[in-house]
């Protein structure tokens, strides 16, 4: 069971009357990955998140976990499985202790040693004897972290961690992925800052009107867009002219005061000896890789729940 | 872009206390017409507090403000060229979104229905303007909120977080949305915690800690203030190293490549003797300190 | 511990931190005390209530006596204040979905939460019978007492008949509770859930008191409130509590059954 991937989904549907909000998704999420799970709001990455927990059935197809279903196994397909869907949640009327007491006995034993121990992690210790209504909503996530830890799990769903934090809360929570990936956790992590997730995430989903429309390693998503270089050079007319003789350089063009043009490594290499040996100085040589930003937005349309049709700002 | 007279907005000393504690202890602002203005800070760093000050909300305990010259402690005259909201916007659920619009057009003193149209297509909300806002998601109704702010015509727009709970496409458009509108006469002023965004679209910035002004002005000058320095890759970086010190420039190991403190013209002339030399380039860039470090160096090394 | 009893623990623990809890049991605690108070401090008294003419004989009659006022609908009130708010105040917290996501099966937590419904119940009709006995006996003493039947019950045994009336009592009871964690479930409103238990168990008083419906009357929740009237009379009448214990096992189980079917399957989305 426990060689079966961390999470895996396959045929996974879910509709609401007319409308498909999970279309046949198959997602696999191998050990040790900390995968980006993307995609517009409405698309079907909530939905999908919580038919993975077993807080949702769905209309066909199935999830497991490590090769367990909730449908079938029930809460043991849970076992070694911690997170949140949506912001977490807790009684208001208890202090962040008693809540992660109530959830410690709601697991197996284990959980109840590591309470002061979760606390510390995410840095609520001071606070955690006050009562969770009074929390911030950054306060509330970290105490969900805490929580899911509490299970010392090997597979962590995470959605959104970072949203509503402030600068340095985003860079913590950050950085606990990547000490949790470091110790070999498994990470499913949804986001909507992309910049995040390049950062973090080696693995992407990016699910679209309920269809997943990529799926495998970042780097790959990211490659898929051409190499373009920008070189800013003295004197730019001189430095066209040696780029046009030269071969492997394509789709040269003037850009204000720097020169845009599409080359593989070898032939940039060249260039800049040719430059050299021309006396042509420079002072940058940037090569634009494409932004998550620009591939999802691409691949999605630009679209969200938010919007009846793409966009094109009329400002 | 100025509406009575002075500086969008204007402050000096600005104070707010709440019993012993300085929520907000003498800050100066400046934002100049044409701004796209970003306001940082951690959080209880004392902006939202501020942003109410500057819109009238809350009194202030000290120092002076300023929008377009006016004090908004004075009057609400002084709020005739500003518009905005501190954090999420609300709105009546049970009416549409052009219905609210209208409501807070009337309570504005009229506002035709042209203008409402006009609002609702600069945020791409017409389609969905006669549905209630009940039924809108976060993202709708934060834009629903700019429309209202953009109703009254403004000359200078308020927003605390306008990207907060939008998914990608929801932030990219109101990342175009801001950064268009100084072309149509509007100064933003807008706290964010997303500082990838406001590297990319704010003018100037300003970091608060503690109450306290960390640093106040343009980005590049924020940038500058902590050195430049260039990063190069070459086909052979030790003999890129020799030829540098041959050179006089400052060289050295850093992060799979090198790091270079030198001035411009030290860097042209090294990019050609590594071409006479035959020491091809690979990559070579000014260091952008990220906004990020700066901004932790700023609000972690003073706590 | 076992599973579900570590579940009741903490459904206990949260009902003892909400106001609403204390706001029932105060009320079960503080009528009878209040009740006797008045009686002490005027004269006249409940006279067209059972046993209300010999309420100054004796202490003992108090707790029948406020049985018979809180019977119909102070105790179904604050029985569905909480039944109804027991599963629903997850969807309003939304923290149906952190809990589920631990390691108990769904329907080991739905048996905490009734389980600690019917502890709930048992303590306020116990809490409410108790005061009432100990608030009597220091104002009247504690004498015998005069039965429905017109005979005198010693006092030790008018206990024994105190305690076996608070049980079955708590019997229909229980099924007013069972009704609201079935709406509980279901409509994910409390408020809606409170006020349709109660709406129900209006419902089944008038359908009590409508002419022709004589042939189910006997079978009605409604008049199960009234079986431990049984144990008033002398010989004690045991053909309504026989029956009133067999017709709540159903209406307490059915409605049970459904809430536990429903709640194991239902989707948890946005809560």
């Amino acid at each position: 069971m426990s060689d079966a991937p961390p999470v895996e989904t396959r045929g996974l549907v879910k509709r609401y009357g007319d409308i498909v909000a999970v279309d046949r998704v198959d997602l696999t999420v191998e050990h040790g990955d900390v995968f980006g799970y993307l995609g517009p709001n409405g698309a079907g990455k909530t939905t999908s998140l919580r038919i993975m927990l077993g807080l949702i059935r769905p209309s066909a197809g199935s999830a497991r976990l490590f090769g367990r279903d909730p449908l079938i196994h029930g809460a043991k397909a849970l076992e070694g499985v911690a997170g949140f869907v949506e912001a977490p949640r807790f009684y208001p009327y208890l202090s962040g202790r008693r809540n992660l007491r109530l959830l410690a006995d709601y697991d197996e034993p284990v959980s109840r040693i590591r309470i002061d121990e979760v606390l510390e992690t995410v840095e609520l210790r001071d606070r955690a004897k006050d009562r969770v209504g009074g929390y911030s909503h950054g306060m509330r996530q970290r105490l969900g972290i805490a929580a899911a830890l509490l299970r010392a799990p090997r597979l962590l769903l995470l959605d959104e961690p970072t949203t509503g934090l402030d600068p340095a809360g985003m860079r913590d929570m950050r950085e606990l992925v990547r000490r949790l990936a470091a110790e070999g956790i498994t990470i499913l992590l949804s986001s909507h800052l992309l910049n995040e997730v390049e950062e973090l995430c080696n693995r992407v989903a990016i699910i679209r009107r309920g269809a997943i429309v990529y799926q495998g390693e970042l780097h790959e998503l990211l490659a898929r867009a051409a190499t373009s270089y920008r070189l800013q050079a003295l004197e730019p007319e001189r430095a066209l002219s040696v780029l046009l003789a030269q071969p492997g350089i394509g789709e040269v063009r003037l850009d204000g005061a720097a020169l845009r043009f599409s080359a593989d490594e070898n032939a940039v290499a060249a260039l800049t000896l040719a430059l050299g040996q021309a006396q042509i100085a420079f002072s940058a040589l940037i090569p634009e890789t494409a932004t998550l930003e620009e591939l999802f937005l691409g691949m999605t349309d630009g679209e969200s729940s938010d919007h009846d049709r793409p966009v094109a700002l009329a400002v | 872009m100025t509406g009575a007279g002075g500086m969008p907005v204007e402050v000096r000393g600005l104070v707010k206390a709440y019993g012993p504690i300085r929520a907000v202890d003498h800050v100066d602002l400046t934002v100049e017409p044409g701004d796209i203005y970003g306001y940082l800070g951690p959080n209880g760093a004392g902006k939202t507090t501020t942003l109410r000050m500057l819109l009238g909300l809350i009194r202030r305990d000290g120092g002076s403000v300023a929008l377009f010259g006016r004090d908004p402690a004075r009057g609400i005259e002084a709020l005739e060229h500003v518009a905005g909201f501190v954090e999420s916007p609300t709105f009546y659920p049970y009416l549409s979104g052009r219905e609210n619009l209208q409501l807070f057009g009337a309570l504005d003193g009229g506002v035709d229905r042209t203008r409402v149209d006009e609002v609702l297509e600069q945020v791409e909300l017409r389609n969905r303007a006669r549905d209630r806002v009940g039924t809108y998601s976060l993202g709708m109704r934060q834009r629903l909120g700019i429309a209202a702010a953009l109703l009254r015509d403004p000359k200078l727009l308020i927003l605390d977080e306008p990207a907060n709970g939008l998914d990608p496409a929801g932030i990219r458009d109101m990342r175009t949305l801001i950064a268009n509108l100084p072309d149509r006469g509007v100064t933003v002023l807008y706290s964010s915690h997303l500082l990838a965004e406001v590297e990319e679209v704010c003018t100037r910035v300003a970091i608060v800690n503690d109450g306290r002004i960390a640093f106040e002005g343009q980005l590049d000058e924020l940038r500058g203030s902590f050195g430049v320095s260039y990063r190069l890759e070459t086909a052979d970086d030790q003999a890129a190293t020799t030829a540098a010190r041959d050179l006089e420039v400052s060289i050295a190991v850093a992060d799979g490549g090198l790091s270079l403190e030198a001035d411009p013209s030290a860097i042209d002339r090294l990019t050609v003797e590594l071409g006479r030399r035959g020491i091809a380039i690979r990559y070579l860039a000014r260091q952008q300190r990220s906004l990020e470090d700066l901004f932790f160096q700023l609000t972690e090394e003073a706590s | 511990m076992t599973a579900v009893a570590r579940v009741y623990r903490w459904e206990i623990a949260k009902l003892l931190a909400q106001k609403r809890t204390y706001l029932g049991l105060g009320t079960a605690i503080v009528v009878p005390i209040i009740f006797v108070l008045v009686l002490v401090l005027r004269s006249g008294g409940p006279n067209d209530v059972p046993l209300g003419r010999y309420i100054r004989d004796t202490g003992l009659a108090v707790p029948f006596v406020v049985l018979f006022f809180m019977s119909i609908w102070g105790l179904p009130l604050i029985t569905a204040l909480v039944a109804g708010d027991i599963v629903a105040s997850e969807s309003h917290n939304g923290t149906l979905k952190t809990i589920l996501t631990r390691s108990r099966e769904r329907g080991q937590v739905f048996a905490g939460k009734t389980l600690a419904t019917a502890t709930y119940t048992l303590v306020l009709v116990f809490a409410m019978g108790l005061v009432g006995l100990v608030a009597g006996s220091i104002a009247w003493g504690f004498h015998p007492l005069t039965s429905l039947s017109g005979t005198k019950v010693p006092a030790g045994h008018g206990v024994v008949l105190l305690l076996a009336s608070l049980g079955v009592y708590t019997l229909p009871l229980a099924g007013i509770a069972a009704f609201g964690i079935f709406l509980s479930t279901v409509t994910r409103n409390s408020a809606a859930a409170v006020v349709g238990a109660l709406m129900w168990a209006l419902l089944m008083q008038l359908l009590g008191v409508l002419p022709g419906t004589e042939s189910i009357r006997p079978y009605l929740l409604g008049t199960q409130f009234d079986a431990w009237h049984g144990f008033l009379r002398t010989p004690a009448d045991w053909a309504p509590v026989i029956r009133a214990i067999w017709l709540c096992a159903l209406y307490i189980a059915l409605p049970l059954t459904g809430a536990y079917l429903v709640f194991l399957r239902r989707d948890v989305a946005g809560e």
